[in-house]
């Protein structure tokens, strides 16, 4: 059963698997990991992404990539909507904001799930591109050219975002809000004002994240909460607010679930990266690169 | 004085409840109102057991699907391997309820706030996912069962299920009751207000929390149970469906969890309008109304039901004077 051949191969897609992983969690790792907010409705908005694209797709025939890229701004605003009602609603008052927020957030994420089942109805979509649908041999070794896309795709955003929060003004005053929002205060700055922007931000990413997602594989409504496990999974495991971690950890629950699908089989495979956010919850839960909690 | 009557009033009212659920069952002929009412009457179980550890202790358990589903499990396993009896699939699935409340607790409840319902949410695709993988019970195709011959004086099996669902009822909201108003609410509270204080004078934080997660789990696995008996069948996917962890907890949300009465409130306002729209529009329509409704009432009325009436009644008073 067991061969040497099928194990690199289960690493090498994996690994490219994982930065996709890395690409759709890096807007968690921002709102929950930096910001505190108890955003379960992450991957709803991501799906709600990938419909976004497929419309643009289906009608238009524009480049699923490119559309993920036009639908961006969208996003962005729909963040910046959803972080000032999070706010107005749940921080200011500050009573038990936590228990709230994230049935808030369940809601949110109920709500999309089926506006899109009644727009879209809740068969499978997918998109066309050129570059989906061919592979390429490497030996034994057969990788999807849209595996590639994605993980190069993936890849660059997660630099990019990075590179963001680490160079320039805003990002840093984005990292000083998540360590010490009274500090940011006293210098003269409005935390809500960057964390609306931060928020929004994290939700624009996910026009690319969401991109990909229909790259990969077909899309359907009901899929984000395969994704709450995996998003919330690589957040945790990466240590909150770390952009390095995330993709570490994406590129871990990668192969991890690459391995375990093809030693044990499919039907295991949705128990893994809850199986592994339930480990790392109880043995290090600062996760591999974080802040403390 | 006044709590001594109040106690009294509450055993009559349930037995009232009891001796009308059990009149309608002899009286009406049509099967549908208890096909409806049995549904609702589970949420209204489901929703009191989560408002145990979710209301009085602000836990936000999302677990509520892994619960329900050990009970829809438990039942099948005994009925294709012993074919035992109701009351015993309900008894042997409060136990197991019990149990798996006593783990979750021990390995989430050191964890708060969303960790501990990200946690709950991990168990319950876990569990999930064992069961699919368990070829006994049917696996991912699910299993169907025979119902046995229906005992007297009811008619049906379903008018069965229903005055049994009742009975878990009345049990269920008698010990949220007895909960709320001993020492063990009064502690769930303290933490719910503050953890660390509650620690720091006294209070027995984490043990309360494993008896809270305890009984809130033995009785969401009793409600689940008869579900295996109700379909007849059962299977993985939509018995740890994630929608009955959703409905628990927006469902005493919306009724107010200071008070037992407020998911029950909750339950029925939300159980008969489900069951209104699934008939009339569709089952998508359901889930968004739950979705409004549940973000409405988080954000408009965090006191739920419960506040709202004390509120108008404070308004009153205050205008009566």
């Amino acid at each position: 059963m067991f061969s040497f051949d099928l194990l690199l191969g289960a690493i090498v897609l994996g690994t490219l698997l994982g930065c996709f992983y890395a690409a759709v969690s890096i807007g968690l790792s921002v709102s929950f990991g930096l910001l505190d907010v108890p955003h379960v409705a992450h991957p709803a908005f991501l799906v709600l992404a990938s419909y976004g694209v497929y419309l643009l797709n289906d009608r238009y025939e524009v480049d699923p990539l490119l559309a993920g890229l036009l639908i961006t701004p969208l996003f962005f605003l729909l963040g910046l909507f959803v972080y000032r009602l999070y706010h107005e609603t749940f921080e200011r008052r500050g009573t038990d904001a936590a228990v709230r927020g994230i049935a808030f957030f369940f809601g949110v994420a109920f709500i999309v799930e089926v506006l899109i089942v009644l727009q879209f109805g809740v068969d499978q979509r997918s998109v066309t591109a050129s570059y989906i649908g061919r592979s390429w041999r490497i030996g034994d070794l057969r990788i999807p050219i849209r595996q590639l896309v994605a993980f190069a795709v993936a890849l660059s955003l997660t630099i990019l975002l990075t590179l963001y929060l680490s160079k320039t003004f805003m990002g840093r005053a984005i990292r000083a809000v998540a360590q010490d929002q009274e500090a940011l205060r006293l210098m003269g700055a409005n935390p809500v004002r960057v964390k609306q922007w931060a928020f929004g931000i994290a939700t624009a990413v996910l026009g690319i994240a969401g991109a990909l997602l229909i790259i990969v594989a077909p899309v359907e409504p009901m899929l984000d909460r395969a994704y709450i496990g995996r998003t919330f999974c690589v957040v945790v495991l990466a240590g909150l607010g770390s952009m390095t971690g995330t993709l570490i950890a994406g590129i871990i629950l990668g192969v991890a679930e690459s391995i375990v699908l093809t030693m044990f089989g499919a039907s295991w495979a949705p128990a893994i990266a809850f199986a592994m956010l339930l480990g790392v919850l109880a043995v290090r839960p600062q996760g591999l690169l974080g802040r403390r909690l | 004085m006044k709590s001594k009557s109040t106690g009294v009033r509450f055993w009559i009212g349930a037995i009232l409840f009891l001796a009308a659920m059990l009149a309608a069952t002899q009286v009406i002929r049509n099967e549908y109102p208890f096909f409806a009412g049995y549904i609702i009457l589970q949420f209204v179980v489901l929703a009191v057991a989560w408002s145990i550890l979710g209301g009085y202790a602000g836990y936000v358990n999302f677990g509520t699907s892994a619960f329900f589903g050990m009970g829809v499990y438990t039942a099948v396993f005994l009925v294709k391997a012993t074919g035992a009896p109701l009351a015993v699939q309900i008894a042997a699935a409060a136990g197991v309820g019990a149990l798996l409340g006593f783990a979750v607790g021990l390995l989430t409840l050191r964890m708060q706030g969303i960790f501990f319902s990200i946690a709950t949410i991990a168990l319950t695709i876990i569990i999930e996912t064992t069961v699919t993988n368990w070829r006994f019970v049917g696996g991912a195709a699910g299993i169907q069962i025979q119902r046995p011959p229906v005992t007297p004086p009811f008619d049906t099996y379903v008018q069965m299920l229903f005055f049994v669902q009742a009975l878990l009822v009345v049990l269920a909201v008698a010990i949220a009751r007895y909960i709320q108003r001993s020492w063990i609410g009064r502690g769930l509270q303290a933490i719910k207000d503050d953890e660390l204080a509650a620690e720091c004078t006294g209070v027995p934080t984490l043990r309360l929390k494993l008896l809270a997660c305890v009984i809130s789990g033995a009785l969401m696995c009793a409600a689940g149970a008869p579900a295996a008996m109700y379909f007849q069948y059962a299977d993985p996917s939509s018995a740890f469906n994630l929608n009955y962890s959703v409905s628990a907890l927006a469902m005493s949300l919306i009724g107010g969890t200071a008070h037992w009465a407020g998911p029950v409130l909750g339950a029925i306002l939300l159980g008969v309008t489900q069951q209104f729209l699934a008939v009339t529009i569709s089952s998508e329509v359901n889930v968004l109304i739950l979705g409004i409704m549940l973000v409405l009432f988080v954000v408009a009325a965090p006191e739920g039901l419960i506040g709202l009436i004390r509120k108008i009644g404070n308004w009153r008073a205050g205008r009566a004077t």
